[in-house]
């Protein structure tokens, strides 16, 4: 079985974003970027699926500029087999990723395509469902656990409550949650092997997709900011402050 | 002009969500209605009749929709979409499944965890964990969104009911089952205690609570306050919860009047889940922690020490 994985190029976790002071936009000048999260739990499952013997190849994929392809490479040197850029430099939305996804679905057939469940830029949570509904395969979304069984898969997914269970038809479309699995790093090796490894460039204009703007961004701004208060010296302090002033208990 | 606002159908006739849902409907127009999709629905559906400013309920039973599945559910939805522009879910785990799907069937964008509305068409919504806030104006004919329940307040209950309409498709051949999925089983979490998202106090635990068991020395204190118990990312995964008490980008949003931070750093994907809260406490042997820069009231020192103390004061 082939399997799919969606990767995005996004700012690295640890950066604390800051917004443009003409409020236009968030200001990514020189701001260290990195494979999302998500997307490398993603890889890492189907790599592990390949290892287990379930999987025969790994094909990742990722949209946008030239600069994706480091997060492509990255991919690759945690063990997936090939890579596909499909260039441009607009910004997309989670329907245009989801077009453009579908059309590569439609060329590779993958029996399984998983995606990490949001990005932590936009922080969408749209793009598996979405490209499920267009492909109209099955989805599993807030994976925590995956288990290939004949022509199902098993899907344990996060959910408000607890944990639910699903069985899912093939071809399916999952969505990666932080606990279904915790990346590797990839070693010095595999990265030397990584660079070897071959990665195809699409333009997403020959894609035939509609990639007109679904909205506009009006302005972006700072959320209103708390201020920190006191530290108290002592319980009884505490609890007389939540009682007599926050009178929140 | 018309709204849709998706319900979410809970044998324990919670309408929280529904009712936030629709109080944000009511920031684009006046003619929403309520969507119920089910089996076995009528008293939920009689409870949603109640809420003020809306003008019907529209029911769709079916053995096969009682079972969660987005793949299904979205079918009933999409049957509908002709007479609505927009369509609103509310962001729980549920609405986030089905809500993305439904887009992506109408082939149009989807506005995620909105939480202010200005117009038919202008939304406002975080991104980035909460550390930006975006203004949008939504280019699509059909717009499709969630909206986070702690920027709403709930609308009103009423005496007067609205209309009930149900809709029967037995007599065509429209089938709610699209094939594509199973539903197996639900392991839910049990507790007497309020949950997460409704609790006006809730008291959080970290990494620093070193293990499942420690927990109790948070429940005391949760007893003596009805509080709702949380945890940080670290704290679930290292099995200290279940996954389901995880506050934070990827976990739940909450904003109770009282947010207890028991051994838990502060890193901005925590932040993100609780900030909004009304008071906040942190208690934290590390005075540096970033977490004290968003508390209200800081106690520095050993969590061992302080929360058997807290227990006593109260
Ligand atoms: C994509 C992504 C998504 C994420 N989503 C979330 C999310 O939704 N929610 C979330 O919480 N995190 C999330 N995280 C993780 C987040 O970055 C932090 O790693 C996590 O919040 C840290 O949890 P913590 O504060 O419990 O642990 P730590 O950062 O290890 O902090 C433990 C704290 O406990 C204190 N402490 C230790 N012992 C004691 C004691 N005896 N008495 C008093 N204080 C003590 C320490 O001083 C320290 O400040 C996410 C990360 C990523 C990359």
């Amino acid at each position: 079985m082939k399997i799919l994985v969606p990767v995005k190029r996004v700012v690295d976790y640890n950066v604390k974003v800051r917004v443009k002071t003409d409020q236009s936009d968030v200001d990514l000048n020189n701001v260290k970027m990195a494979l999302n999260p998500f997307c490398e739990i993603a890889v890492e499952e189907a790599v592990r699926l390949k290892e287990a013997g379930i999987a025969t190849e790994v094909i990742v994929v990722s949209i946008g500029s030239i600069l994706v392809q480091e997060q492509i490479r990255t991919a690759l040197a945690l063990g997936a087999d090939r890579g596909i850029h499909i260039n441009t430099e607009q910004k997309l939305d989670s329907i245009h990723v989801a077009r453009l996804l579908s059309k590569i679905i439609e060329a590779e057939q993958p029996t399984l395509t998983i995606l990490g469940k949001q990005s932590i830029d936009a922080d969408n949570n749209q793009t598996a469902q979405m490209l499920a509904a267009i492909t109209h395969y099955s989805q599993g979304t807030f994976a925590s656990k995956v288990t290939i069984e004949a022509d199902k898969v098993l899907v344990i997914r996060e959910i408000d409550a607890g944990l639910q269970t699903i069985a899912l038809t093939l071809p399916a479309i999952i969505s990666a949650d932080l606990r279904l699995n915790e990346p590797r790093y990839a070693s010095l090796p595999n990265i030397m092997k990584a660079k070897r490894k071959s990665i195809e460039m699409l333009e997403a204009s020959s894609l035939d997709v509609d990639l007109a703007p679904t909205f506009e961004l009006l302005s972006v701004s700072a959320p209103v900011q708390r201020k920190g208060g006191v530290k108290l010296s002592s319980v009884a302090e505490l609890v007389d402050k939540l009682k007599n002033e926050a009178k929140v208990i | 002009m018309s709204i849709l606002v998706i319900a979410e159908y809970n044998a324990e006739m919670d309408l929280t969500s529904l009712r936030k849902s629709v109080k944000a409907a009511q920031l684009i127009g006046s003619n929403i209605d309520i969507l119920l999709a089910g089996n076995d629905t009528s008293a939920f559906a009689t409870a949603a009749s109640h809420i003020s400013g809306i003008h019907q309920v529209v029911v769709v039973e079916d053995s096969i929709l009682s079972q969660p599945l987005a793949e299904n559910h979205t079918l009933v939805i999409a049957k509908f979409s002709a007479d609505y522009e927009h369509f609103i879910f509310a962001a729980t785990s549920w609405g986030k499944n089905v809500a993305p799907r439904v887009a992506g069937t109408l082939n149009v964008a989807q506005f995620s965890d909105v939480i202010d509305i200005e117009s038919a068409d202008v939304f406002v919504r975080p991104i980035y964990a909460g550390n930006v806030i975006a203004k949008v104006k939504a280019c699509c004919a059909k717009k499709v969104l969630t909206i986070r329940g702690t920027a709403f307040s709930e609308a009103e209950l009423g005496d007067s009911a609205a209309e009930i309409k149900k809709v029967s498709l037995s007599d065509t051949n429209y089938s709610f089952d699209a094939g594509l999925s199973h539903f197996i089983s639900e392991e839910l979490s049990k507790s007497e205690r309020p949950s997460i998202t409704a609790a006006s106090i809730i008291i959080s635990g970290g990494r620093g609570m070193q293990n499942g068991a420690n927990f109790s020395i948070l429940e005391r204190v949760a007893d003596k306050l009805g509080a709702a118990i949380g945890a940080s990312r670290a704290a679930v995964d290292a099995g200290f919860v279940s996954n389901d008490m995880q506050i934070g980008q990827t976990g739940k949003v909450v904003a109770p009047n009282l947010y207890i931070a028991v051994g838990i750093s502060g890193a901005i994907q925590h932040l993100a889940g609780m900030k909004d809260s009304k008071i906040i406490v942190a208690i934290n042997k590390d005075e540096e922690a970033p977490i004290f820069q968003i508390a209200d009231y800081g106690l520095v020192g050993d969590l061992f020490d302080i929360m058997p103390e807290l227990e006593a004061a109260l």
